[in-house]
């Protein structure tokens, strides 16, 4: 169907009885935009108020009240545009969507249909540290969120809860250019990264703020496009790989046995593992698009987005290119570093002034590892880029070992304070005094006399007797000084 | 034809019944002192109690009007006061007025009370304008004779001759003339003397035509001049406040006051409101008025021909150049228009759903109280109107219907374009096809029967132009007829300084006699 259409890594193939099976995968992001008010009202977006406390007329929908655009939710979706390399429409049209819910005070949704604010673009998405593949970006388009109907409320009575309702969206159409569950859920990632950055959209698939719509159809290899089932509302990148992977055995077992696909639009239930039919093609609303008559066409000059384009952050594929170059990383500690761009900021305030392999190390194997095992972001990190610093200058000096600095970031990250101040106040500084490690190595060759004649068979038995001089000198001993004066005194020199 | 500001003065001083008064009368007779801003409400307040035959007010608020007008007499007594001070207005039913019911004369919207006022009456009351109450319009303002109302017809103060029409007479419903609608409440009220002067809206007549079957002025301003804020909405790219008053005068100073832009409305423009009072009187020598012959329709009756000379033989005495135009898709707006204004219409009244105020009718499920809602709240002409808009936007049809009557409504829009390019300043033609007719006359068999009333109106909504309705004769059977003129955009103030002239010619229609009283 499409030319440039991506053809799948065979080993993403799955094999059926009758052969192997290709899925196809497009996704339709809802993106909550990042702005104080509405995107025709003045009313706050803040999360998880009083219900019905931030609605205003408009978003109540009282007679005779008329839709004004908020110019920051515009701002955000050019910026998000630029962010995904996509054509910016100076002109765009905002449509109705016309159907009935209690949910929807207007009885329409207001979206953009025929003319969006931004058209094609594409993003660069790592399917592993090593593989990325060009992700087509369709059309980016601003539209109104519903209310939320709360079902347990009341014995026989729905609530409606208009908070939410005409909150911004941004509903970001990508290509059927995904090939994987693996390659959508990295798909998914790489984007919101990109909204995180850009600062217009939070990501929090938790509250809602970030959900997928996920397209799936499976064909032959080489083959057409098969009909395409619509997984409606996924709210987690997990769930976004398990619905790809359940939805596309369920079509590849009909199709196996002589059935056809329809076209319908289906929801997933996490707890049973599968996916369920929510309305059909025929059932589909006729929403009866037209250009809404209350809103001029949206039109801004060129200029309007050249100062948002001065005003973008750096995006993660051109920091990981810099921190790369920069400061001689490996491609994938450059990835993990800018997943997330706190992560990268931390990362750079350490290594200021130092060595950045050293750094990224202990940012990346040290603290992540520390922050993920508690479940916490890096902005909430109880040890602050400056703490990590000194812990990394003292190694660096040659101060305290490897070993120690594992126990001084203990340390710091319970109880707090200045590194080199510990390390002084608690006689951690690594011993260099090449007499007194002498004394203790010569303490262990001592103590076993049948090891030594191992080590002179063997010479690796030396790291044994690293082990034990390091432990005898509570790890304080410089390991450089040990392993010179061990290889002496061994003969192994 | 008008008085001198001494013998005005005097006539005031003389006179007994204030409601005859023209609304610049009245403000002019305010500032002498001549009367009081309670005297003049009081006045009005009797006078819409004796007329609930008319069926023109659908709520009267007397004791809001007095408190206006008190405060009004104390801002006056010291002179002070806005451009309306203590003028007593009635207020179409359709804008939402805060803490009073508004209705849109739907029983959807059932008891509805706005926390909100409109923009447009909130700028009557900044000037000073005193409410006598909400006026009876066709349900939702889809109709041209006010018998879609859920509060029932209203009444023409304007009888035919000799059919001696009068309160009690036995089987004469039927012989009761029709206002014209949508405004058919502000019409009537403005002709029987029930308000100086009222506000209305126009779709695709809804100012014009009931003017022209009432003997009254009603202008619709250019589409953006006023705010739409706080106006219940019919069709939203079509819908204009304006005036009806008595007098061009009256609608000129009634105007500004209405206009102006507002942020709330995306849609109305930031452009500054001239004093058009100052059009009054202005010359017209030397501009060019256009007489487009699509309009000089088949069967078009001899004393509308008549009448249509008549304003061009006025317009050239007063040195006007008449020049002879064409606009070649006249014929295709009316049904354009039917398609447009449906489809708006379709969405804009999704919101009467039974969820949130207004009417609601308990239901198994949701849809079936929606169903159940809306069967009982929306009358035969709005229900109608919802089922052409929803068809014409579905899928498969909005290209043949739709995107096709867009086509027509761009085309419509350029032929008045190129004329006004060529010089031309205003186009006269007729602003209806008949005088007022008989209330269950037209359309209960076939509902373009009163689609028709619209022709001569719509393309000016289509085209969003400027159109104003001046009487200027009457039929044989002695009912006012009207003339339009259409301007450029934006420029009321020629439409209001022609229409002097013809006004000067032919002289207001004040209504014979108050039979109804």
């Amino acid at each position: 169907m499409n030319a440039h259409v991506r053809a799948a890594d065979p080993k993403q193939r799955i094999k059926g009885a009758t052969g192997d099976w290709e899925i196809v995968i497009g996704l339709e992001i809802h993106a909550q935009v990042t702005s104080r008010a509405k995107l025709f009202s003045g009313s706050s977006t803040a999360f998880g108020a009083e219900p019905n406390s931030h609605v205003s007329l408009v978003d109540a929908a009282m007679p005779g009240m008329l839709p004004v655009i908020n110019e920051e939710c515009v701002k955000q979706a050019v910026r998000t545009g630029l962010g995904l390399n996509a054509r910016i429409n100076n002109r765009s049209v905002f449509d109705r969507k016309n159907y009935f819910y209690p949910d929807l005070p207007q009885g329409y949704q207001i979206s953009q249909y025929k003319s969006p604010i931004v058209g094609e673009g594409e993003i660069m998405v790592d399917v592993t540290p090593t593989q990325s593949i060009t992700v087509g970006i369709e059309r980016l388009h601003l539209e109104q969120d519903a209310g939320k109907s709360l079902h347990d409320q009341h014995p026989t009575m729905s609530f409606v809860d208009l908070n939410r309702s005409g909150v911004a969206l941004m509903e970001i159409v990508s290509r059927p250019d995904l090939r994987s569950a693996d390659e959508a859920k990295a798909y998914v990632t790489k984007l919101r990264t990109i909204l995180r950055y850009l600062g217009t959209c939070d990501g929090d698939m938790e509250k809602g703020n970030l959900r997928a719509d996920v397209n799936v159809s499976v064909r032959k290899p080489g083959e057409p496009f098969g009909t395409r089932c619509e997984i409606k509302n996924v709210n987690s990148i997990r769930f976004i790989g398990q619905a790809v992977d359940v939805e596309a055995r369920r079509q590849i077992g009909i199709l196996e046995d002589g059935g056809t696909i329809d076209q319908e639009t289906r929801l997933y239930d996490p707890a049973k593992g599968e996916t369920r039919s929510m309305r059909s093609k025929e059932e589909a609303h006729d929403y009866r698009y037209f250009p809404d008559p209350d809103l001029l066409p949206l039109e801004f000059d060129d200029a309007f987005v050249e100062t948002l384009k001065i005003g973008l952050p750096e995006l993660p594929d051109a920091k990981k290119a810099r921190l790369a170059s920069q400061y001689g990383l490996s491609p994938y500690d450059a990835a993990v570093l800018v997943a997330e761009h706190e992560q990268a900021n931390f990362f750079e305030a350490v290594a200021k002034g130092r060595d950045g392999k050293t750094a990224a190390n202990w940012v990346i194997n040290e603290l992540f590892g520390r922050l993920n095992k508690e479940s916490k972001d890096v902005t909430a990190s109880p040890m602050s880029a400056d703490q990590l610093g000194g812990i990394v200058d003292l190694i660096g000096e040659g101060v305290i070992s490897g070993s120690i600095a594992k126990q001084l970031f203990e340390i710091i990250w319970t109880e707090g304070g200045d590194p080199r101040a510990v390390v002084a106040a608690r006689g951690m500084k690594q011993v260099t005094d090449t007499g007194a490690i002498e004394k203790v190595i010569d303490a262990v060759i001592a103590a076993n006399p049948d090891k030594v004649e191992q080590a002179k068979a063997k010479p690796t038995m030396a790291g044994w007797f690293v082990g034990q001089v390091m432990k005898a000198s509570g790890g304080k001993a410089n390991p450089a000084a040990v392993n010179e004066i061990l290889a002496r005194k061994l003969g192994l020199g | 034809m008008t008085l001198s500001t001494a013998a005005r003065h005097d006539r005031l001083n003389h006179m007994t019944d204030l409601t005859i008064l023209t609304l610049t009368e009245a403000r002019d007779g305010l500032r002498a002192k001549a009367f009081s801003a309670t005297e003049l409400a009081k006045a009005h307040i009797a006078a819409v109690e004796d007329a609930r035959l008319l069926n023109a007010y659908v709520l009267e608020t007397p004791e809001i009007a007095l408190k206006q007008a008190a405060a009004s007499d104390a801002k006056l007594a010291k002179g002070e006061g806005g451009a309306l001070e203590g003028l007593p207005l009635g207020i179409k039913d359709l804008y939402c007025t805060a803490g009073t019911r508004t209705t849109a004369c739907s029983n959807i919207l059932g008891n509805f009370v706005p926390t909100y006022e409109s923009t447009v009456t909130g700028q009557l009351w900044r000037d000073g304008a005193v409410m006598l109450g909400k006026l009876n319009n066709d349900e939702f303002a889809m109709g041209s004779s006010n018998e879609t109302s859920c509060f029932g017809n209203v009444i023409n103060p304007w009888r035919r001759e000799g059919s001696n029409m009068d309160v009690g007479s036995a089987g004469i419903e039927g012989t009761y003339l029709v206002p014209g609608g949508s405004s058919g409440g502000s019409s009537s009220a403005v002709a029987a003397n029930l308000c100086l002067a009222a506000t209305a809206t126009d779709t695709g007549g809804s100012i014009r035509q009931p003017a022209a079957f009432t003997g009254t002025v009603g202008i619709k301003p250019t589409y953006g001049r006023c705010s739409r804020w706080g106006i219940v909405a019919f069709a939203s790219s079509l819908d204009q406040a304006g005036p009806i008053g008595k007098s061009v005068r009256d609608c000129a100073v009634m105007l500004r006051s209405m206009s102006g832009h507002d942020p709330k409305d995306t849609t109305s423009v930031d452009i500054a409101v001239p004093d058009y009072e100052k059009a009054i009187g202005r010359s017209v020598r030397g501009m060019k008025i256009g007489i487009p012959k699509e309009y000089r329709i088949v069967g078009m009756p001899a004393e509308i021909e008549k009448l249509w000379q008549d304003g061009i033989n006025w317009l050239k005495a007063a040195g006007a150049e008449i020049v002879n135009i064409s606009l070649p898709h006249t014929k295709y707006a009316l049904p354009a228009y039917y398609i447009v204004a449906p489809a708006e219409a379709s969405s804009n009244l999704a919101r009467y759903d039974g969820v949130r105020y207004g009417l609601r009718e308990q239901g198994r499920d949701i849809a079936d109280m929606y169903e159940k809602t809306r069967a009982a709240g929306f009358g035969r002409e709005v229900k109608r109107r919802i089922m052409i808009g929803t068809y014409v936007l579905s899928a498969g049809y909005y290209d043949a219907y739709y995107l096709r009557a867009q086509k027509v409504r761009t085309l419509i829009k350029k032929d008045f374009e190129d004329i006004f390019a060529a010089g031309v300043h205003a186009i006269l033609t007729p602003a209806t096809p008949s005088a007022a007719f008989g209330i269950g006359e037209k359309g209960s068999a076939d509902p373009v029967e009163m689609y028709l009333n619209d022709i001569f109106t719509v393309t000016v909504n289509m085209a969003g132009l400027p159109g104003i309705a001046v009487p200027a004769g009457r039929d044989r059977q002695g009912l006012p007829l009207a003339l339009q003129l259409i301007g450029r955009p934006f420029d009321e103030e020629t439409l209001f300084a022609l229409s002097e002239v013809i006004e000067q010619a032919a002289g207001r229609f004040p209504i014979p006699s108050r039979w109804w009283a």
